[in-house]
């Protein structure tokens, strides 16, 4: 879901590239809170996690196949911020060494899969966290509904910019059904990745998951009498 | 691997091309794309320009176009949009070989068709004739901020390595019977996926360390 160059025109291209510079430095500040001095090699690190986790492909239907997106995931994983930080990585390498998603739309790409996925899901996520039973075992589900959410959302934002700079005289309810509804069946392919993803590091390493950190310091120390015969 | 190596799409040459700052380059294709971009789309003479002046740069950079047409695949999702503009538009009706479809759609399929193929041309000239070191470099002179240049450093130096573990996670998870095409076993996929992470993270731990062992104190010299 990679915008190349021409899809949308140069007005719109040029107002998202504003908006992802902006919403660039705005992390850089934000991720240094996150992860203070050892933010480069550590979101660096996580970047090229969020590639190879792309690479991986699912069938969506229809003999096509869909990849992870990853917003939500990295942001549950690392933070909000660092993960537009590395989204944003992921997609100028793939712009610029890989021909993935074109040069005059790398803002465009940016905005929709850095931002919109990321701060959605992560919107949601903390707000189901405040909603759900305080337990650790309820990241995960919390971290697949907002993966879910993000995908449409983002979905919803593109169709936006394409009444904006497409100027091609197609029916907007048409396209705004059309893409919602088929950015449901990848949300649903999205949800059950991350879902899983967030549930096995849950398990094994709870303490790498930024989204379980306030739930792990919340966490009593359990005492118990045990008969000993 | 480490600095120095060519990555995937790399193809070795010492053309004027490839000899060429790597931000002069970055901004050129930039520059041009945005004029593609611009540019009417019944507009055929100027794009049919604007294709030559590309087809001239990879002549001049000498990378053969068979190197550079097969990996324009990845332009294939979009060029499935663009069959099917024609059929979803609105607006006056024409026919091409007997089939009725929206003049205007029809048009912005081909302007899609012919500038998306022009960016993918032009990316991958620039991904082939650019060592990802090189690139860096120019996005440092751009003014890129110096903590995503290192965000992107560490990136691609990791690629091949973090990617290779996956191939290797992969190759015994098929050597056990398990398709992670499959649905079926999403679960075993998501799993090694979160031990990616793990040791992804771990490694950037490590590779934190031993910056600081060795001095580092948030630059690269």
């Amino acid at each position: 879901m990679h915008v190349p160059d021409g899809f949308l025109d140069a007005p719109t291209s040029v107002a998202t590239g504003v908006v992802a510079a902006t919403a660039v430095a705005v992390s850089l500040r934000g991720a240094r809170r996150e992860l203070d001095d050892r933010t480069a090699p550590m979101a660096g690190l996580v970047a090229t996690f969020v590639f190879a986790a792309q690479m991986i492909n699912f069938p969506v239907g229809a003999g096509t196949s869909g990849h992870l997106m990853g917003g939500a995931l990295a942001a549950v994983l690392v933070g909000p911020w660092t993960a537009v930080l590395c989204l944003s990585v992921v997609l100028t390498v793939q712009a610029l060494l890989m021909a993935d998603g074109g040069i005059t739309a790398i803002g465009t790409n940016i905005t929709l899969i850095g931002i919109v996925t990321v701060a959605v899901g992560w919107g949601v996520f903390v707000l189901l966290r405040r909603v759900l039973p305080k337990t650790v075992a309820m990241v995960a589900p919390a971290a697949a509904i907002a993966a879910f959410v993000s995908v449409p959302a983002a979905a919803l934002v593109f169709t936006g910019l394409f009444a904006v700079g497409g100027n091609v005289p197609v029916d907007l309810g048409a396209v705004v059904t059309a893409m919602l509804g088929w950015h449901t069946v990848i949300g649903i392919g999205e949800a059950v990745v991350t879902g899983m993803v967030i549930a096995s590091v849950v398990s094994a390493r709870p303490d790498l998951v930024h989204g379980a950190r306030p739930l792990l310091a919340e966490r009593e120390l359990l005492t118990r009498k045990v008969q000993v015969t | 691997m480490g600095a120095g190596h060519g990555h995937r799409l790399h193809f070795h040459g010492h053309s004027p091309v490839h000899r060429a700052p790597a931000h002069v380059k970055v901004l050129t294709l930039l520059g041009f794309m945005l004029v593609v971009v611009a540019t009417p789309r019944e507009a055929y003479a100027v794009l049919a320009a604007e294709a030559a002046v590309l087809l001239g740069v990879v002549l001049l950079s000498r990378v053969p176009l068979t190197y550079l047409l097969p990996r324009m695949v990845v332009e294939l999702p979009f060029v499935v949009f663009a069959v099917l503009m024609p059929f979803i538009s609105h607006g006056p009706r024409t026919e091409v070989l007997g089939i009725t479809v929206s003049e205007p759609g029809l048009v912005a399929g081909v302007a899609l068709l012919i500038k998306g193929s022009i960016g993918v041309l032009g990316a991958l000239t620039l991904a082939a004739t650019t060592e990802p070191q090189d690139l860096l470099r120019g996005l440092q002179r751009l003014r890129m901020p110096e903590l995503l240049v290192q965000i992107m450093g560490f990136m691609i130096r990791y690629l091949d390595v973090v990617t290779a573990e996956l191939g290797r996670m992969m190759t015994a998870l098929r050597s056990r019977g398990c398709d992670p095409r499959s649905p079926r076993h999403w679960p075993v996929l998501a799993r090694s996926l979160g031990a990616l992470f793990i040791r992804s993270y771990e490694r950037g731990e490590r590779v934190h360390l031993a910056m600081l062992s060795r001095g580092y104190d948030g630059k690269l010299p």
